[in-house]
């Protein structure tokens, strides 16, 4: 016996909600990053359970572009840091805010 | 996959990415997303899922993750002394994430379940993927080498130092 569809979904809304928790709590911006990731990859667990469930292939399909959108994600948003600590000395998501209103 | 191994998986993984969020210590963060990537690999094999689930591990714990150290060990990030929002605002934020938690929830069991279709043969397998991926699917796989490309691009021209 497997565990129902249900609660593949519930455990990605549960993911999700852990993530957008993390964005909104914590300061450094390379956590933050980390919980988008987690974002990303409850919103796969909801894909392969519904390819799954339906019995098609696409699903998991997405879940490779996902993937490589996350990789190049990744890559660029760290790079980004990398230059925005050159120059501020700090990943702290409340000292940069030169474009608050 | 057996309920009460999911039950268990399921617990390990909230509790993870619990870790993930709530560590005052970058590096812990960034281990305790390798050990949710790997859990949710597992799921993915559960739902056959053997190649997502390989490049989980590979794509994700591997490489994203390491590149997450990479940085942090560049940066020599240390425990911070404020690395959380306000008190008022992580209260906040803690009950607006159970009530999001809760509302996609309520959405979902709302909604219409999809029929069980049953899994054909051959589902999950490396060619299946494969075969969708280069015929359905074949202009977007050709576009993500060209977003892999103006990343690559992207990334050597933000991290280099300015000359």
């Amino acid at each position: 016996m497997t565990p129902p569809l249900a609660w593949y979904l519930g455990l990605s809304a549960v993911l999700f909600a852990i993530g957008v928790l993390g964005v909104l709590i914590r300061r450094n911006v390379i956590v933050i990053f980390m919980a988008i990731e987690l974002m990303l990859n409850a919103v796969n667990l909801s894909f392969v359970a519904l390819a799954r469930s339906l019995g098609s292939m696409d699903g998991q399909v997405i879940v490779f572009f996902v993937m490589t959108v996350a990789a190049a994600e990744a890559a660029v948003g760290l790079a980004i840091i990398l230059s925005m600590f050159r120059n501020r000395e700090t990943t702290n998501a409340d000292e940069l805010a030169t474009l608050k209103w | 996959m057996s309920p009460l191994l999911f039950l268990l998986l399921a617990a390990l993984t909230v509790a993870s990415a619990l870790t993930v969020v709530v560590h005052q210590n970058p590096v812990h963060s960034a281990c305790a997303l390798v050990l949710t990537l790997c859990l949710l690999a597992v799921f993915f094999l559960g739902l056959d899922a053997q190649l997502v689930a390989l490049l989980q591990v590979i794509v994700y714990a591997g490489a994203i993750v390491v590149l997450f150290l990479f940085v942090i060990m560049l940066l020599n990030l240390q425990v911070e002394a404020r690395a959380m929002a306000g008190t008022l605002l992580v209260g906040t934020a803690a009950v607006g994430g159970v009530a999001l938690a809760v509302l996609i929830v309520t959405a979902l069991r709302r909604a219409a379940p999809p029929a069980g279709r049953g899994v054909p043969a051959g589902f999950g397998e490396t060619a299946a993927l494969a075969r969708q991926l280069f015929t359905v699917y074949l202009l977007p796989f050709e576009l993500t080498s060209l977003l892999l490309l103006v990343a690559i691009v992207g990334a050597v021209a933000l991290a280099k130092k300015p000359s």
